[in-house]
Order: C-alpha cells, then structure tokens, then sequence
C-alpha cells in the first residue's frame, strides 16, 4: 500500500472513512431517490411531515440524530435489542454503525439533487411515455431515472463527501474507537489533542481537503458528460 | 368509434364536451385557450373528467359513475405534443421503438421501415433528438406514435410550433398517414387552412364547449 508518509494508524482511519463512505451512499442511493420521488411526484397526506423529517439531520446539531440512533439501535434499544435477539447483530460501537450514522446525516444531501432535477425535468416527457404504453414502473426506469442522472451523481457525491466528514453523529452513536468506527474526522480530532499529534493531524486534514477537491471535480465532469449525453445542450451536426 | 359527453375543470376553467367522432380525420377547430388540449388530455387519459364518460367502440374507457377511469398506458391510442415531446436521452431510433417495443408482435400494425420510409425519416435513426430540425422532430413524434400502433391518434397541434415552410412540409406526410394507413385521427388546430386540407369532418370548439347543442361558456 502506498504510504504517503501516512503511518498505519492513519491509513487504517483513511481506509476505514473510504468503506463507511460507500457504505452510506450505497444505502443512501435507493433510498433517497424514493424519497426524491415521492416529494416531487406523488400527493399524499403526510408528505410534508416525510419532507421535514428528510431535512431534519441538516438542521439538527448532529450529535442529536446520533444520539438518537444510540437510543434506537443501541443493544438496549428497540431496534438493536430486536436485531441483536434474533440475529445476532450488532450496529452501534461498530464500522456498521459509523455507516449508518454517515448515511443518515448524508441523507438530505442526497435527495435534495435528485429532487432538483425531478422538478425541472419536463413532466410531459412522463406523460408521453405512458401514452407509448408504458406502464408507470417502466415510465420511471425508461424516462424518469436516466433524465435524472446528472442529479443522481451530485447527490451521490454530496452524500459521499459528507460521509467522509461525518464527525458528531459517529462520535454520539460509535464512539472513536481506533481501527473499528475511527474514522478520518475522528482521528484528525484524536490527533490534534495528543502532544506531538500536530503533524498526523496536519497530514490527515490537507488528506481531507484533496479528497474534497477531487470527488468534487469528478462529480462536475461526469454530470456534464451526463447532460450532454441526455440532450441538455444542443451539439453541431457531426 | 369514440362517444364522450363530460365536464372537466383546471383551476377557474370549465370544459363541456358531448361529441361522437367517425372513423377518417376529424378536426377540432377552435381558438387558443378554448380547452382542445385539455379535451385530448382527456381521452388519452393524461387527466380525470369532474364527470362524465369516454368511449371506445364498444369498451367504456371513462365513466365517473362507476367509478371508472382506464389509466393512459392502457388505452392503446397515440398523442402528438405540440412541441413533440421526444425523448432526449434516446436517439430517433429508441424513441421510434419505444412504444412498438412494448407492443406483442401480433399487434404491430405496421412495419418499422414503413413507416421510417413514409415520413422519410430514415437517414435521421442515430441521431438525438438535439440535433433534428423543427419539422424533422414533428415527423419523428408522428411516427413514434404510428409505431405503437394506436386505436386513436390525437394530434394536438403538431404544427403549431413550425413555420409556414415546414408547416407545407408536414401536412402532405399527415395526409399520407391518413390515406395509406387509416388510423381515425382527432386533429384539434385553430387553424382553417389545416381542417379543410386534411379532416373529414370538422368539430367547431367555442372557449369552453364542444357541441353545439351545449350551452355557451359563462
């Protein structure tokens, strides 16, 4: 594994914010297109209660919906008394949890594009597909989806980068404990409070902010590839 | 063919429509605004009628008595957007077969040629909808609808965003399609010229109302 000066420690927490990262967009994906999509084009009685709660993590000090989780899927809680009983898992004080706690602080990041690009995609492009036939699951997969892709990717990358910042929710729900829900931020925080921790914690945050850089640079090319290939800009004949 | 007789609203706007149409082309023809998109809306089932019922040969597509209301995927008839409405992440090639794909063989009508070779749209199939003209993107809209095959088409002014040029150019492809395929078509346009060179029947639409026996609009 190629070091970078990085001393094992750090690149465990490196490799460890990488998997929570993933982990969360992944589950965040699916997840918050559903949401996206029932906020744009479904009425229903209760949407403004779901659009709320999908918003809540963003304006909530975070260490609340991590305390939160603490209570729900804590080996006493509800929901982590009942999966530990009857399969035997675990989440909280795990990388598991770390992801979990990521991907709901990440979650309104990730809707939020998708809900963008859902409400100024041409409605009528939906209405013409089921008059082709289409039934609505293959008017959402055919038309609605790839019209929405450039929104998709954003709200992945958001969701991802935010994932590897998750600090307060982890620390509520996981604690900081080194090599198991240790994360970059976290590391970064133990490091700058141990003498001599100066120069990992430097190494760890300019680490941090090329991460940043990079996935936002990324996310900028792909969606424009993505509009172009959807049609957004008109080309010259070829 | 269709019988429909219902009241719909949009906000402040109220349409009354009782009308039969016949087989061949029949022009609607009406003022902007009178409600000829919301009456094609309608029978496509892309909006609810207040009341009222919609039918089609024999089946009942509409009938808010009972509760009815078939879904526009079901309804098997074709709209034409005034602006076309293509996809743009398909090219002219998947937007041409994305209603006869869903289509089982047997109810393929028409051949994916033909109708490629009589709107003369055959040398566009790789392109993407952001690189065709104006009329080309209308001759492209008429033929995905072809292709699936409709019981119905509605044609929702597919000329209204075409200068007078490209106008010239459409109507002889629309004459085609009426001529040598024989779909009954609902042509809804303000625009005389367009129902007395193409319809078989002319429906005049008043702000509001369709029918003639019908009370006049507040």
């Amino acid at each position: 594994m190629p070091h970078l000066g990085l001393s094992p420690e750090e690149w465990q927490a490196v490799a460890l914010s990488a998997r929570v990262a993933l982990c969360a967009t992944l589950v965040c994906l699916p997840l918050g297109i559903g949401a996206a999509y029932l906020l744009t084009r479904r009425g229903f009685p209760g949407r403004l209660i779901l659009d709320a709660f999908v918003q809540m993590p963003m304006v909530l000090p975070p260490v609340v919906p991590g305390y939160l989780l603490l209570l729900l899927f804590g080996t006493q809680g509800p929901i982590g008394g009942w999966l530990k009983t009857h399969f035997g898992i675990v989440i909280a004080f795990t990388w598991q949890g770390a992801a979990l706690a990521s991907a709901t602080m990440a979650f309104p990041l990730m809707v939020q594009p998708v809900r963008l690009a859902l409400r100024m995609m041409d409605g009528r492009l939906e209405q013409a597909a089921s008059t082709l036939g289409a039934p609505p699951w293959r008017v959402f997969f055919s038309v609605t989806l790839p019209l929405a892709i450039p929104g998709i990717i954003t709200g992945a990358v958001l969701c991802f980068t935010r994932s590897l910042g998750e600090f307060g929710a982890t620390m509520a729900f996981v604690g900081n404990i080194p090599g198991v829900t240790r994360t970059l931020p976290l590391a970064i925080y133990s490091y700058s409070h141990v003498p001599g921790g100066e120069a990992p914690a430097l190494r760890l945050s300019i680490l941090a902010i090329l991460l940043a850089l990079v996935a936002l640079l990324a996310s900028h090319l792909i969606s424009r590839r993505a509009e172009r290939l959807l049609g957004y800009r008109a080309h010259a004949e070829p | 063919m269709l019988s429909l007789d219902l009241t719909a609203r949009r906000g402040e706007f109220e349409l009354r429509a009782r009308a039969e149409f016949g087989t061949g082309v029949t022009g609607i023809l009406g003022p902007s605004g009178c409600g000829k998109s919301t009456l094609l809306a309608l029978i496509a089932g892309l909006l609810h009628p207040e009341r009222g019922y919609i039918r089609l040969a024999d089946e009942a597509l509409v009938d808010t008595q009972q509760a009815l209301f078939a879904p526009a995927w079901r309804r098997h008839m074709g709209l034409v957007f005034q602006d076309g409405l293509l996809f743009p992440h398909l090219s002219v090639r998947g937007n041409l077969r994305y209603g006869y794909r869903g289509l089982p063989p047997g109810e393929r009508r028409l051949g994916f040629e033909t109708v490629t070779d009589l709107l003369e749209i055959t040398p566009l199939l790789e392109r993407r909808p952001a690189q065709l003209s104006g009329g080309e993107r209308q001759r492209v809209a008429l033929g995905r609808a072809l292709l699936y095959s409709p019981r119905l088409l509605l044609l929702d002014e597919p000329l209204a965003s075409l200068d007078q040029r490209l106008k010239e150019q459409i109507l002889p492809f629309l004459r085609r399609v009426k001529e040598e395929i024989g779909i009954p078509m609902i042509f809804v346009t303000h625009s005389q010229e367009e129902v007395d060179y193409l319809a078989d029947h002319i429906l005049p639409m008043t702000p509001g109302r369709l029918g003639q026996d019908l009370a006049p609009a507040r």
